[in-house]
C-alpha cells in the first residue's frame, strides 16, 4: 500500500516536471506545425548551462533558470529566421521540419561534443539541501519537489502567455486556423517567433533539472529525450499546449508504477503506451480532429 | 512503358557488375557489404517513403527483426543461413503486418509510432528476462554460421531485389496508385484505389527487404547486441542518403549512399564528429534548398530520370 503511495505520488512529481519537457514542443507544433526534433537537444545544452554554472561558478541551478531562459530565447530567435520561413514555403513543411531539425539535432550535438567531451556530469541533489520531504509518510528528494515546482510555474506561465495576454490570444487564433488568423490582420511572423522562442527557452528550463529527473547529462542525450517528449504530447494531442500536462501526468503516473512493480519492462513502457492510445484515439486523447483515409 | 523497364534492367546491372568487380580491385569487403546493404535499404524505404510519403522513422525495427529471428533460427534450429536470411524477412513482414493500424495515423504521429515500435522491440530483444532466448543486452554469437563470401554474395541477391522490385513499381500501375495516393489519398479512392491494400503492400515488400538485409548483417557479422542491429543511425543514414540523391526515383538512393556512405568511411571513421556536422548541415541546406534530391537537378533540367 505505502509503495503504491509513493508511485503516486512520485508520478506526480515526475509528471509536472514531464509536462515541462514537452510544452515547449508542443507550443511550436500548435502554433508552426513543425516538429522540432532538435527539442532534446536544446534541453541537454540546458542542462549543460546548469552544470557549467554550477562547477565552475558554484552558482544554485537556480540561478541558471532567469539566465537561460533569457539567453535561449535570444538563440532561438536567429534560428527561426535561418529555418522556419523557409521551411514553411516548402510542399510539406510537416515531414520536412521533422528531417531539418534533426539535422540541426545532430549538429548541435556534435558541437557539444566538442565543447563538453563525451563524458557523463551531473549536478549533486544536495545542491538544494539535504533535507528530503516527508510527505504522506514518504521519502522524496528535494530535488524532485523544485523540479515539479519549477514545472507547474513553467506551465502556468505559458497558460498566462496564452490565455490571459493579447499575443497569446493572436497565438490561439493561428493554433485553430493559421489562413483565418492571417485574414484578420495577425502577423504571424511575430507570434511566431515568439512561441519559437518560448519553446526553446522552456526546453533549456526542463534541461537545468534534468540531471535531478532524467539522469546524467551527456552530448547524445538529445534524441531519446526528444522522443519521450514527443511520447508525452502525443498522449496530451499535438497542438494542445495544455493538453500536454495531461500527456506529461500520465505518462509520470504510469513509468512510476511500472518501475515500483514491473522494473525490467520499464523502459518498454512509454512506447507501448504511445502507440496503444494512438491506436484508440489517432489525434491524442484530448484531440478533436480526426483523419479520414 | 517499355523504356522504363530497359532503364530498370540497366542500373540494375551497372550496380550489380560493380559490386562483382570491386571486390577485386579493392579489398575492404565490409564497407562494400555496407554499401550494398545501405543501397538495399534505401530502395526498401524509397518504396514506401518514396512513393506513399509514410516516413517510418522506426525503418531499423525491421532491419534488427530481420537480424534476430535470422540468428535465432541459425543457433535453435540450424537451419541453413540462407534460409535464415528469408525467415529474417518474414519476420520483418509480420512485424510489419501487426503495425498496419498504425496508418490510420497522419505524417508526424505515424514517423514516431513507427520509431515507438521498433524501440519498443529493441527493448523486448534486450530485455533480461528474454536472456535464454535472446541473450538479452549480451548481444547474439554464432561463430559456426560465419561465412563472410557466402553473406557477401546473397547481400548482392538482396540488392538485385530491392532494385527490381522498385523500378518494377514505379513503373507499374501499382506504382500509380502509389503515388495517387500520396498526393490524395481521398481522390485516389474515389478513383477506385483500394487504398489500404496499396499501402499495406508497399509497406510489407519495404519490410521484407530490411528484414532479409537486416539477416543477412548479423550473418556477416556474426557477433551482435541488440543495440547494433537496432541503432537509430541505420534508419537515419537510410532517410538522409535516399533524401540526398532524390525520394521516388531509382538511381536518386544509389547516388545518395555512393556519395554519403562513401564520405562517411572517408572521414566519418576517425573524426565522426565533424562527419556529424557535416551531414547535420547537409540535411539543413538539402531540406532548404534541395528537397528533392540531386536528381532533382537533372530533372530540372528536362532530363528524365529512371
Amino acid at each position: 500500500m505505502s509503495l503504491l503511495v509513493y508511485a503516486l505520488l512520485a508520478g506526480l512529481f515526475y509528471g509536472l516536471y514531464f509536462a515541462l519537457v514537452g510544452i515547449g514542443l508542443n507550443l511550436i507544433f500548435g502554433v508552426m506545425r513543425i516538429i522540432n526534433l532538435a527539442h532534446g537537444a536544446f534541453l541537454m545544452l540546458g542542462a549543460y548551462g546548469a552544470f557549467y554554472l554550477y562547477t565552475l561558478l558554484g552558482w544554485n541551478p537556480l540561478w541558471a533558470v532567469p539566465i537561460e531562459l533569457v539567453v535561449f530565447f535570444l538563440l532561438a530567435l536567429p534560428i527561426y529566421y535561418l529555418l522556419v520561413p523557409r521551411l514553411q514555403r516548402s510542399d510539406d513543411p510537416e515531414m520536412l521540419s521533422f528531417i531539418l531539425f534533426f539535422g540541426l539535432s545532430q549538429v548541435i550535438e556534435a558541437l557539444a561534443v566538442f565543447a563538453f567531451g563525451n563524458d557523463q556530469h551531473s549536478i549533486p541533489d544536495a545542491v538544494f539541501g539535504t533535507r528530503p520531504l516527508h510527505l504522506l509518510g514518504q521519502v522524496f528528494p528535494l530535488s524532485w519537489v523544485v523540479s515539479a515546482g519549477i514545472g507547474l510555474a513553467g506551465i502556468v506561465a505559458i497558460y498566462l502567455y496564452l490565455y490571459r495576454s493579447r499575443i497569446g490570444r493572436a497565438t490561439r487564433a493561428i493554433m485553430t486556423d493559421r489562413d483565418e488568423a492571417v485574414v484578420t490582420g495577425i502577423s504571424v511572423n511575430r507570434v511566431s517567433v515568439l512561441a519559437f522562442g518560448v519553446g526553446i527557452a522552456s526546453a533549456a528550463l526542463a534541461g537545468i533539472f534534468s540531471p535531478f529527473m532524467l539522469g546524467a547529462i551527456e552530448p547524445s542525450m538529445g534524441l531519446h529525450i526528444t522522443v519521450m517528449a514527443f511520447v508525452i504530447i502525443v498522449i496530451g494531442s499535438l497542438g494542445n499546449p495544455l493538453g500536454t500536462v495531461l500527456g506529461g501526468l500520465i505518462f509520470g503516473e504510469a513509468l512510476m508504477l511500472m518501475q515500483t512493480f514491473l522494473t525490467s519492462w520499464a523502459q518498454l513502457f512509454p512506447y507501448v503506451l504511445l502507440i496503444a492510445i494512438l491506436l484508440v484515439k489517432p489525434s491524442g486523447l484530448l484531440g478533436r480532429k480526426v483523419r479520414s483515409a | 512503358m517499355l523504356k522504363g523497364w530497359r532503364s530498370t534492367a540497366i542500373v540494375t546491372a551497372i550496380t550489380l557488375v560493380t559490386f562483382i568487380v570491386v571486390p577485386k580491385l579493392y579489398d575492404n569487403q565490409f564497407l562494400l557489404f555496407n554499401m550494398m546493404m545501405y543501397m538495399a535499404l534505401a530502395q526498401g524505404l524509397n518504396i514506401i517513403y518514396g512513393y506513399t510519403g509514410y516516413l517510418p522513422f522506426g525503418y531499423v525495427g525491421f532491419f534488427g527483426a530481420g537480424a534476430y529471428a535470422g540468428a535465432l533460427v541459425i543457433i535453435f534450429l540450424h537451419w541453413m543461413p540462407l534460409i535464415a536470411v528469408l525467415v529474417g524477412g518474414l519476420t520483418a513482414v509480420l512485424f510489419g503486418m501487426v503495425l498496419i493500424p498504425l496508418f490510420r495515423l497522419s505524417g508526424a504521429y505515424f514517423s514516431i509510432a513507427s520509431l515507438a515500435a521498433s524501440e519498443a522491440l529493441y527493448y523486448v530483444v534486450a530485455n533480461p528476462h528474454l536472456e535464454k532466448i535472446t541473450q538479452g543486452p549480451y548481444g547474439i554469437s554464432m561463430p559456426q554460421a560465419y561465412d563472410a563470401n557466402a553473406a557477401y554474395w546473397t547481400m548482392l541477391g538482396i540488392l538485385a531485389l530491392s532494385l527490381v522490385t522498385s523500378g518494377i513499381i514505379r513503373r507499374s500501375r501499382f506504382g500509380l496508385a502509389l503515388s495517387a495516393i500520396r498526393e490524395n489519398p481521398l481522390s485516389a479512392s474515389m478513383s477506385g484505389v483500394n487504398v489500404v491494400q496499396m499501402r499495406s503492400l508497399s509497406w510489407l515488400l519495404s519490410a521484407f527487404i530490411a528484414g532479409l538485409a537486416g539477416a543477412t548483417f548479423g550473418w556477416y557479422i556474426s557477433v551482435f547486441y541488440p543495440e547494433t542491429v537496432f541503432s537509430l543511425t541505420i534508419g537515419v543514414f537510410t532517410i538522409v542518403f535516399i533524401l540526398f540523391g532524390g525520394i521516388g526515383t531509382l538511381i536518386g538512393p544509389i547516388i545518395g549512399t555512393l556519395i554519403l556512405y562513401g564520405l562517411y568511411n572517408y572521414i566519418g571513421i576517425s573524426t565522426p564528429q565533424y562527419f556529424q556536422i557535416a551531414y547535420g548541415l547537409l540535411i539543413v541546406l538539402l531540406v532548404l534548398f534541395l528537397p528533392n534530391g540531386l536528381v532533382s537537378l537533372l530533372k530540372r533540367r528536362g532530363v528524365d530520370v529512371p
